[in-house]
């Protein structure tokens, strides 16, 4: 069987359609938009009905809310910085304990040059407190950024609520919609969502192109500051092809948009239930009734992650891991420790991201191979006793590592 | 994902002596906060000649750590305890063929467990007195808590002193902005202010000479310099001795915590360069492991 990518809130892998689009951009149509010849005549014109494509599936008012960007992380960046650079009397930024690091490592930096950061914790479930939030929000702050749908466990925050709290309290509202762009209808002109970011490669257009939408009238400050492009909101030539690419994307991310919440939801629901029944102590992180269709994020307890990708990987199946050692930086998911989930479970989380090429027969890959994998490493766990297949009575009692 | 080598995946697929020993006499339970992994090791020891005959391990963690478990495993049965004791963690990693500076922590937990399974048999307490930090410079594998530690002990003030006191940020200086976060903290706890113009701690200075040298002054100096660099490999728990000088070859002894670590190439190359910097001329640097062949070859030649 050809290797089964189930690593989608990752990155995805762009639509053959796409890359038919982008090629001309490449080839003959490759003159700057700003220039009078023929090499750049199509060019103005593809830019603005890729601006439409992207404004028809976000539900935007009009098509001049759209600023392209390089991606996710520019867009977040872009947001924030704009929100404070504008309003320089606010001090205090609103954002959870979950966002993505695009999110947290700015804060992080603001924080030291003085800005009070709230970060909303969340529960069990990965969910927030509303009355919590509310009590957070005052003239003071300048920003509040909370994402739409979390990367990890996939569970969606209510954003459209969250934002009429901030509008009702004069707070600006930005939500990193990255991963739920393409995968939950939306329509932000019945919103009071004033910036939200988006990355074409999470929804099957290349690497190296994001959007920053920004309604009409919200006060804003250019991160790249230069040439007129993008009306002056974000300098620097255009990366043509990409945003030609990043408009059919989001095209035919519209036209899926029921089969990505029926048929995928589908194969995702079948593997979880299917990895539960099979494998004795895994359980499903995250707030079930309000999850991406497409994420599912399995805590497999006493292994740890990395461990049980190598093994994946070698079965030919892609998947990633919230445990620590498959992060660059050694540091465990913040996402797990936020929902409090055990270490010796957080370190096994494994999620499992789809789109709308997988099949029905990958899940069924999958499901044949996991149990092994997982018994293999338990036998290996100070945790698991082997001969009764089953954890060692109260594991955490039974081994006392010295912890250093 | 991780550029693990071939060595570290054969372990990992196919670990040798996984599982508790049974009736094992020497049990070590370690685990790294850092990441969360954690270890038992199992050794059956013959209490007559205090020989490991039989090692087994348990491991929470990730393929690293457990490529490490295996390959301590192996490294130690047969050995006496006190030989097993000497193994290091740089001998895990050799014998992984490397693991990338992130996992180095791995190798360490399995000479922990193997230090808390001996004491164990032993009747003794084992305590760990070694802190872990976040991972700083990648380079040089140099974590925060080291850092602090070497800017306190040394009132180091730059960038440019944390480099020479530790090796961090002298790679590819990605880490300089860490850097200085530490030294903006640690300066402002000592209730001072990270000024990143201030000029760079007072080394121990050693002073250049006029060529040509006598091979008696070359010695000489060369001892110099080593003394003068001595804290800084002290401070990574190694040292360097001088065995010999011919024509214009340093043999020297990298020992403790340099011997059989991967930077000791690199740390070679940094006393090469320090060398001569301060005699004005060329000089080679090498281990004295590789002297024995030109001294019998010399040997011969006189003979």
């Amino acid at each position: 069987m050809p290797d089964i990518y189930l690593d989608n809130n990752a990155t995805t892998k762009v639509d053959p359609a796409v890359v038919d689009v982008m090629i001309p951009f490449f080839l003959e149509q490759y003159g700057n938009p700003s220039s009078i010849h023929k090499f750049a005549d199509g060019v103005a014109k593809a830019l603005k009905k890729a601006r439409g494509q992207v404004q028809e599936l976000i539900g935007a008012e009009h098509d001049s809310e759209i600023i392209f960007t390089s991606c996710g992380t520019e867009s977040d960046s872009t947001a924030i910085l704009s929100a404070i650079k504008a309003q320089p009397n606010r001090k205090e930024i609103i954002t959870t304990t979950v966002e993505h690091a695009a999110i947290l490592n700015l804060c992080e930096n603001l924080e030291k040059e003085g800005y009070t950061i709230h970060r909303l914790p969340v529960d069990k479930c990965g969910r927030l407190n509303l009355e919590a939030y509310k009590k957070m929000l005052s003239d003071q702050v300048a920003i509040v950024s909370v994402m739409w749908a979390n990367n990890e466990t996939g569970t969606i925050f209510p954003i459209v609520e969250m934002a009429e709290m901030a509008n009702a309290a004069g707070v600006m509202f930005h939500t990193d919609a990255v991963q739920a762009v393409g995968k939950i209808p939306m329509m932000l002109q019945d919103t009071k969502i004033d910036m939200l970011s988006i990355s074409g490669h999470k929804l099957h257009a290349p690497k190296g192109i994001g959007v920053l939408y920004l309604r009409r009238g919200t006060r804003y400050r250019p991160l790249l500051r230069g040439g007129h492009q993008e009306r002056g909101r974000r300098a620097g030539t255009e990366n043509t092809a990409s945003i030609v690419g990043l408009g059919r994307a989001c095209e035919l991310a519209l036209e899926h948009m029921e089969y990505e919440n029926v048929q995928v939801k589908a194969m995702r629901d079948r593997l979880e239930r299917g990895i539960i029944e099979q494998i004795p102590n895994s359980f499903i992180t995250g707030d079930l009734n309000n999850r991406l269709p497409n994420t599912t994020d399995i805590a497999f307890e006493y292994i740890e992650g990395e461990a049980i990708l190598m093994l994946l990987n070698k079965a030919g199946i892609a998947a990633s891991s919230g445990s620590a050692c498959t992060s660059g930086s050694l540091e465990p998911s913040h996402v797990m420790r936020a929902m409090q989930i055990p270490y010796t479970a957080a370190h096994g989380t494994i999620r499992f991201s789809f789109s709308r090429y997988n099949t029905m027969s990958e899940v069924d890959e999958v499901l044949k191979v996991m149990p092994d994998i997982v018994a293999v490493l338990r036998k290996l766990s100070p945790y698991w006793d082997s001969v009764t297949n089953e954890p060692v009575a109260n594991p955490e009692a039974a081994f006392t590592p010295t912890f250093k | 994902m991780w550029d693990y080598s071939d060595k570290v995946k054969e372990h990992f697929f196919t670990p040798k002596n996984a599982g508790a020993v049974a009736d094992a006499n020497a049990v070590g339970e370690v685990g790294s906060i850092s990441c969360g992994d954690a270890l038992r090791l199992t050794l059956k020891v013959n209490p007559e000649t205090e020989v490991i005959e039989e090692s087994g391990f348990q491991t929470f963690g990730c393929g690293s750590a457990i490529a490490s478990s295996s390959v301590l495993t192996e490294i130690i049965k047969g050995m006496t305890l006190d030989e097993a004791l000497k193994v290091t963690n740089q001998d895990i990693a050799a014998q992984l063929d490397g693991l990338p500076p992130e996992k180095m922590h791995c190798s360490v937990m399995g000479r922990e467990a193997l230090q808390a399974a001996v004491a164990n048999y032993r009747g003794e307490e084992w305590k760990d007195d070694h802190e872990e930090g976040a991972l700083i410079c990648k380079c040089f594998a140099i974590d925060a808590v080291m850092i602090e530690e070497m800017i306190w002990a040394n009132k180091l003030r730059t960038v440019e002193d944390v480099t020479n006191f530790t090796k961090a940020g002298g790679g590819c200086a990605a880490c300089h902005e860490d850097i200085e976060a530490i030294l903006e903290k640690v300066l402002a706890e000592k209730g001072e202010k990270f000024d990143p113009t201030a000029a760079p701690v007072e080394k121990v200075e050693v002073e250049k000479v006029k060529t040509p040298l006598t091979n008696l002054q070359r010695i000489k100096k060369i001892e110099e310099v080593l003394t003068s660099l001595r804290p800084q490999l002290m401070a990574d728990g190694g040292d360097v001795e001088l065995v010999e000088v011919i024509d214009n070859t340093a043999y020297v002894n990298m020992t403790g915590a340099c011997n059989g670590c991967q930077m000791a190439a690199m740390t070679i190359a940094g006393i090469q360069q320090r060398l001569m910097e301060v005699l004005g001329e060329f000089i080679r640097v090498v281990p004295a492991s590789e002297m024995k062949k030109l001294v019998n070859i010399q040997g011969a030649g006189h003979a």
